[in-house]
């Protein structure tokens, strides 16, 4: 009896003590780890740091040089070459304007077509519809200028010779964000959770009536982000517009299928950051404002849309 | 008798009713019996058997549901209940791979026939969900969908008022008719979902485990409400909790998990089908009596 009485008391105390080793590791941190931990934060902070420095270096400049260019004469006043003082950005404005509700007019159906087929039509296990999801995801990292090059050969000549008009502009820039929009499109009706669906069809709804009472409406917030998104994105789009017909100094008013020339805002910047004058100068960074406010403005709205209209299930 | 003459006349009507918005021709020589045998067949299921991708998750079931009765499907997980309960309303159909074989007869008619639409299908047999389902609109919204679907959308005040009170929910959401339905508990999410069902007017109601994502007295106020369901609808139900079964079904079934000989494959099968107070107290095979008495899972 007394062998294994022994026993337990060691037992015991080689418990106590292993606690009290714990209970004493529990105080210390291993310098090692103190100088890991803080080296590693340091590292991430500094990642961010680069990341923000490009566009506050972008802020001080345009404020700088532009400031004092700031008018409401840039939103009324056509260009000018010869007095700067005078020019504004009226044909440019009016030119994005018109060339981004072209945009949408041809992505939101066609991206949201496109996106509903993918989802709830395609049967997956076959290899075109693979190809096709594969293609699309590629499409949204094309560079673009090639972009530029298919609405040159393909809208503005070749099968659709539509000629150098703002409307050309406008399908090039939707064909370019159309990838963008179909893959919010999406990722926006795969979040509507597959027991509605089937609660809808289980009430006697058509496929169809499912889609368009069911789905789309819960879907509507993430689509709206991913158009909004993809707009700003056409908005600031310069390359493509170079190659189909954006060059042009206009002085009026475009109109868009006028064949007499069109004009957009980063397009409008450019021709004016490339002149010598410090006037022109100026103005170029006054435009760079304007556009950095309104791209501001839309990505701000749609975070906010999202934030706001987004369904937990 | 008078009586039996006519809940006979108002059954056929009803069924014919039924049978002409499928699609389905009545036969001509289908009639129900009268007097006790008047408990008119809803569903024949004659050797039915489920098979995804070519693998079968039921075998073999037969048994007959009757009209205004509440039916339960029992047995252990994987059994194969929830695939039998979803053939009845063929929400099977949207399972790619899904087959079914065997005679499954409606009112008569066969539900699989090359004529029948599984959307008419439906209409008239409504499918309630194990975790409550609303969709994410206004309560009246969601109860009005059925309705206007199908066109009707004159009276749809009284329809949807009529509907919540069938479901015996009216009281708790009248005056909110408007808010959200995700705002609702979950159990009256499921009352929700029931009213949204019954508001299609369908003859029969599925119904797939409904009250296990529940609270005991949300559980209670669904059972009552089955109970008060079942004098206009048929039921059928599957559930995992055997009280609940005893407490609320006419006719019970009761499913069971079969290996093949190497064990390699496994397949739901009907062990026995009885009145459920029959299965509960007398049952006539050893294993529904081993299940029921909770001797095995």
């Amino acid at each position: 009896m007394a062998e294994p009485g022994a026993a337990a008391a060691r037992n015991r105390l080689a418990a106590a003590g292993a606690r009290a080793t714990t209970l004493a590791m529990l105080r210390e941190q291993p310098r090692g780890d103190v100088i890991r931990n803080t080296l590693f934060a340091g590292l991430l902070l500094l990642s961010v740091l680069i990341a923000l420095a490009g566009l506050v270096a972008l802020l001080i400049q345009a404020f700088a040089k532009g400031s004092s260019a700031l008018s409401p004469d840039l939103f009324t006043n056509p260009p000018s070459t010869a007095f700067p003082e005078r020019a504004g950005f009226r044909p440019a404005i009016i030119g994005s304007l018109e060339l981004i509700v072209g945009v949408i007019l041809f992505v939101v159906p066609v991206g949201i077509g496109a996106a509903l087929y993918l989802e709830e039509y395609a049967d997956k296990t076959r290899w075109w519809n693979r190809l096709i999801e594969v293609n699309i995801q590629n499409l949204a990292a094309v560079p673009s200028i090639i972009y530029g090059i298919l609405g040159l050969a393909f809208i503005v000549r070749g099968p659709l010779d539509l000629g150098f008009i703002l409307a050309a502009g406008s399908l090039t820039l939707a064909l370019l964000v159309l990838p963008m929009v179909i893959i919010a499109a999406r990722e926006a009706i795969r979040a509507v959770p597959d027991s509605i669906r089937q609660g809808s069809l289980a009430l006697g709804a058509t496929k169809w009536q499912t889609i368009r009472s069911q789905v789309l409406p819960a879907s509507v917030p993430g689509i709206a982000t991913g158009v909004i998104l993809a707009v700003s994105r056409a908005l600031g789009e310069t390359a493509p517009l170079l190659l189909v017909g954006a060059t042009v100094f206009v002085t009026f008013d475009p109109t868009p299928f006028s064949p007499d020339g069109y004009s957009a805002m980063p397009v409008q910047i450019f021709n004016y950051a490339v002149r010598p004058q410090e006037e022109f100068q100026a103005l170029a960074a006054a435009g760079i404002i304007v556009m950095l406010v309104v791209l501001l403005a839309m990505n701000s709205f749609a975070i906010w849309l999202r934030n706001r209209y987004e369904q937990r299930w | 008798m008078a009586t039996d003459e006519s809940r006979f006349e108002t059954a056929r009507e009803a069924r014919e009713a039924a049978a002409a918005r499928a699609g389905i021709a009545v036969r001509p020589e289908f009639q129900p019996n009268s007097g006790l045998a008047a408990r008119e067949k809803v569903f024949e299921l004659k050797g039915i058997d489920v098979l995804y991708n070519g693998v079968a998750a039921v075998k073999d079931i037969s048994l007959d549901v009757h009209r205004n009765d509440v039916t339960a499907l029992i047995g252990p997980s994987g059994c194969g209940k929830s695939t039998l309960l979803r053939c009845l309303n063929r929400m099977n159909d949207l399972i790619p791979g899904a087959e079914v074989r065997g005679e499954l007869l409606y009112h008569g008619e066969d539900l699989y026939g090359p004529t029948v639409d599984p959307v008419q299908v439906r209409k008239l047999i409504g499918m309630v969900f194990q975790k409550p389902n609303p969709f994410p609109k206004s309560i009246y919204d969601n109860v009005a969908f059925g309705p206007r679907i199908l066109g009707r959308k004159d009276n749809l005040d009284a329809a949807v008022e009529r509907a919540l009170r069938g479901a015996a929910l009216w009281e708790e959401v009248k005056d909110r008719l408007s808010d959200n339905a995700f705002g609702l508990s979950g159990g009256q999410q499921q009352r929700l979902c029931i009213a949204r069902c019954i508001a299609v007017e369908p003859d029969t109601i599925l119904m797939d485990e409904p009250c296990s994502a529940l609270d005991p007295i949300s559980t209670g106020k669904i059972e009552d409400l089955m109970i008060e369901l079942k004098k206009e609808f048929s039921i059928v139900i599957v559930t995992h909790n055997m009280q609940q079964a005893a407490r609320v079904s006419d006719r019970t079934a009761f499913l069971m998990v079969e290996l093949d000989a190497d064990e390699q494959s496994r397949w739901g099968r009907l062990v026995e089908y009885d009145e459920t107070e029959r299965i509960f107290t007398n049952p006539a095979d050893s294993r529904t009596e081993d299940y029921v008495s909770g001797k095995v899972g």
